[in-house]
C-alpha cells in the first residue's frame, strides 16, 4: 500500500508541474503587460521601466517561472493589486467559506443521489427508475445559477421564507454552524447538490444493476440469504465506486462554485474570482486557481489512494 | 465510405465488431451502420422530440431578423418590465422597456453560436491530437496525453474562467477559452478509441497493401473512430452551452446591448422582486436547448449501440 502511494506522488509530480505552469502562464496571457492594471495612464516611461525591474518582468520568462514558483513553494502567492494584502491570506479565508458550501453540498448530492440510484438500480424500469432519470438528466442539463435565481424567485422573493444572498446575516464573510447562519447556506447548497445528485444517481443505478445481475448474488440467495443480507454486499460492493465519485464531484464543486457563489453572492473563492476577473487582480486571479486547480490533483490523489485502500478487487501495484 | 465502416458496428467504448456474413445480405439490401443508426434513432421518440425543438430553435436563429415581432434593440422606459401575456409585449419587456420574445428569438443566435462553436472546434482539434496520440503510440502518446493530463487537473468551469478572465471579456475569447476546455476531452477519448482498434487486422491488411501511415489514419482509422467521437461531442453541447451563457452571465462574454440568453439572464436579476417570470425566462430557454442537446445526444449513443 504505502509503495503504491509513493508511485501515485510520482505520478502526480510532473502533473502538479504542468498546472503550476498553466497558472504562471495565466498573467502572461493577458493583454498588454501584468501592470497595466497598477500604472496610472500618465506613467512615463522611465517609472514603467522602473516597475517592471522591480517586478522581475524584464527577465525572460523561465526565469520569471523559477522565481516565482520558489516564492509558491514558500506559502508566498504574492499581492493582491486591489486590497494590497498578501493572496494567500484572501485565498485560504475564501477557501474555507466554498469548502463549507461545496462539502454541504455534496453530502446532500451524495445522499439523495445514492438513494435513487439504489431504488432506480433495484427496480429497473419501474415509474421511480424513469423518476430517478429523468432526475439525472434535469441535474446535468440546468444552467445551475438559473436554478439558483428560480429558488430565490420562489423561497425568497415570493415565499420570504429564506435570505437570497450572503453567508451570514451581519454581513460578515464567515460562515458559522448555528441556525441563523444554516437559513443562508440551504439554498446555495440545494442549488449545487443538484449536479452531484444526478451523476451519482445515475452511477449507482447502473453500478446496482451491474451488482445484481452477477453470479454471487444469485449464489448468495441459493444459500438461503435473506434480502437485507443480499443488499449489505452490493452495498459493500458498489461503495468504493460511489464514494470515489463523491470525491470527484467536491473537487468540481469547489472548483465550479463561481457561478453559484455569484448569484448567492457567498463570500468564497468564486467570488473572489470573480473580483479579481473585474479589477484585473491578475495575482489574486493566479493565486485563488493554483490553490483551487493544486486542491483538485490532492483530491484525486487522495480518491485514488481510499478506492484502492477500499475496494481488494483493484490491483496495487 | 470504406469496407470495415459499412461492415462495422461501433460502439462507444471503442470495440469495432465485424458483423457477421448475413444470410438475408442476399435478399434485403444492407442498410449500413449508419443506415442502421438512423432508422434506430427514428423509432426513439425522446430523441426525435429532441431533436424537432433543436431544429425549430436553430430555425427561430437563422430566421430571427426577419421574422421578430418588435425590434429587439428598441426600448421605452415607459414600458418597461411588462408582465408575460401583454397584449403588445406576448412574453413580456426587460428592464430597457424591450420585447423579450423578440430578444429570446435573436438571442437563440449567439447562444446557439458560442455553445455550439467551441465543440466544433475542439472536435476537429481534439481528435486529431487522439488519433495521432493513439495511432502513433510511443514517446508521441506519452507526451501528448501528458500534456492532456494536466487539463485534466482543472475543474471544467474553473479552468473556462481562469482563461477567459486571464484573456479578457469578448465573444472571440470566450469561445478560444472553451474550445481548451473541450480539446482535452475529446482527445482523450479519440484517443482510447483509436488505440482500441489500432492493432485490428483490417489496420494490418492496410499496411500490407502497401498504404502509407497517413492514409492509414485518414481512411481506416478515421472511418472507424469519428462516430464514437462524434457521439462524445454531441454530448459536450449541453454543456458548452451552459458554460458559455455562464461566462456571459458573469460577463465575460457576449456584452450588452447585444441580446444573448446568459446576459439577459444576468440583467435581469435585479426584476427578480418586480417581474419574477419574465426574469427567468432567459434561463429557461438556455435549460430547453441544453436538455435537448443531452437527450438526443443520449439516443444517438443507445442508436449506435449495436450488438450483434
Amino acid at each position: 500500500m504505502l509503495l503504491y502511494i509513493l508511485k501515485r506522488l510520482i505520478y502526480v509530480t510532473p502533473v502538479a508541474f504542468g498546472v503550476s505552469v498553466v497558472c504562471f502562464l495565466l498573467v502572461h496571457l493577458a493583454p498588454g503587460d501584468p501592470l497595466s492594471a497598477v500604472l496610472p495612464a500618465d506613467a512615463t516611461q522611465a517609472t514603467i521601466d522602473e516597475m517592471r525591474s522591480a517586478y522581475g518582468f524584464d527577465k525572460p520568462l523561465p526565469v520569471q517561472y523559477a522565481i516565482w514558483l520558489w516564492h509558491v513553494l514558500q506559502g508566498d502567492l504574492g499581492t493582491s493589486i486591489a486590497t494590497g494584502r498578501p493572496v494567500l491570506g484572501e485565498v485560504s479565508r475564501a477557501v474555507v467559506n466554498s469548502l463549507i458550501l461545496a462539502s454541504v453540498a455534496t453530502l446532500i448530492g451524495f445522499t439523495f443521489g445514492t438513494l435513487f440510484g439504489f431504488v432506480a438500480g433495484y427496480r429497473r424500469n419501474s415509474v421511480l427508475d424513469r423518476a430517478a432519470s429523468a432526475l439525472s438528466v434535469f441535474g446535468v442539463s440546468v444552467p445551475h445559477y438559473w436554478l439558483g435565481m428560480v429558488l430565490v424567485i420562489i423561497f425568497s422573493a415570493t415565499l420570504g421564507w429564506l435570505p437570497p444572498t450572503g453567508a451570514g446575516p451581519d454581513g460578515s464573510g464567515n460562515w458559522r454552524p448555528d441556525f441563523e447562519h444554516l437559513r443562508y447556506i440551504i439554498l446555495p447548497a440545494v442549488t449545487m447538490s443538484v449536479i452531484p445528485t444526478g451523476i451519482i444517481a445515475r452511477t449507482v443505478r447502473a453500478l446496482v444493476a451491474d451488482i445484481l445481475a452477477q453470479d454471487f448474488v444469485e449464489a448468495l440467495r441459493a444459500k438461503g440469504m435473506d434480502e437485507w443480507g443480499v443488499f449489505k454486499h452490493v452495498v459493500r460492493n458498489a461503495a468504493p465506486t460511489a464514494l470515489a465519485i463523491m470525491g470527484l464531484q467536491l473537487g468540481y464543486l469547489l472548483g465550479g462554485s463561481i457561478l453559484i457563489e455569484t448569484v448567492f453572492a457567498w463570500p468564497g473563492t468564486g467570488f473572489l474570482l470573480n473580483a479579481a476577473i473585474f479589477q484585473r487582480d491578475l495575482p489574486l486571479l493566479q493565486g485563488s486557481i493554483l490553490v483551487l486547480a493544486m486542491f483538485f490533483v490532492l483530491l484525486n490523489l487522495i480518491v485514488d489512494v481510499m478506492q484502492t485502500a477500499l475496494d481488494p478487487r483493484i490491483e496495487r501495484a | 465510405m470504406t469496407a470495415p465502416v459499412t461492415a462495422a458496428s461501433v460502439a462507444l467504448d471503442g470495440a469495432v465488431t465485424t458483423a457477421p456474413p448475413a444470410e438475408a445480405e442476399a435478399f434485403i439490401p444492407s442498410r449500413g451502420f449508419w443506415g442502421h443508426v438512423g432508422h434506430r434513432l427514428v423509432r426513439d421518440p425522446v430523441a426525435m422530440a429532441a431533436g424537432a425543438v433543436i431544429l425549430l430553435i436553430i430555425a427561430v436563429a437563422i430566421l430571427s431578423p426577419w421574422i421578430t415581432p418588435m425590434d429587439p434593440y428598441k426600448g421605452s422606459m415607459l414600458r418597461r418590465l411588462r408582465p408575460i401575456g401583454d397584449a403588445t409585449y406576448w412574453l413580456g419587456s426587460d428592464e430597457l422597456g424591450r420585447d423579450m420574445l423578440s430578444r429570446l428569438m435573436v438571442g437563440a443566435r449567439l447562444s446557439l453560436f458560442m455553445g455550439v462553436t467551441p465543440v466544433l472546434i475542439a472536435f476537429a482539434i481534439g481528435s486529431a491530437i487522439g488519433i495521432l496520440a493513439g495511432y502513433v503510440g510511443g514517446w508521441t502518446n506519452t507526451i501528448l496525453m501528458r500534456t492532456i493530463d494536466v487539463f485534466f487537473a482543472f475543474p471544467s468551469v474553473l479552468l473556462a474562467i481562469a482563461l477567459s478572465g486571464a484573456l479578457g471579456a469578448g465573444i472571440f475569447n470566450a469561445i478560444v477559452s472553451l474550445t481548451c476546455v473541450f480539446v482535452p476531452q475529446i482527445a482523450r477519448v479519440a484517443e482510447s478509441v483509436t488505440t482500441g482498434i489500432r492493432r485490428r487486422d483490417y489496420i494490418d491488411a492496410a499496411k500490407l497493401s502497401g498504404a502509407s501511415a497517413l492514409t492509414i489514419m485518414r481512411v481506416q482509422v478515421l472511418g472507424n473512430v469519428v462516430g464514437p467521437i462524434f457521439v462524445y461531442a454531441t454530448s459536450l453541447i449541453s454543456v458548452s452551452m451552459i458554460l458559455a451563457s455562464g461566462l456571459s452571465f458573469l460577463g465575460l462574454g457576449v456584452r450588452p446591448p447585444e441580446p444573448e440568453w446568459g446576459l439577459m439572464l444576468n440583467t435581469l436579476r435585479t426584476a427578480i422582486y418586480v417581474n419574477p417570470m419574465v426574469a427567468a425566462l432567459p434561463g429557461l430557454a438556455i435549460f430547453i436547448v441544453s436538455i435537448s442537446f443531452n437527450l438526443f445526444s443520449d439516443g444517438l449513443r443507445t442508436a449506435m449501440e449495436i450488438r450483434q
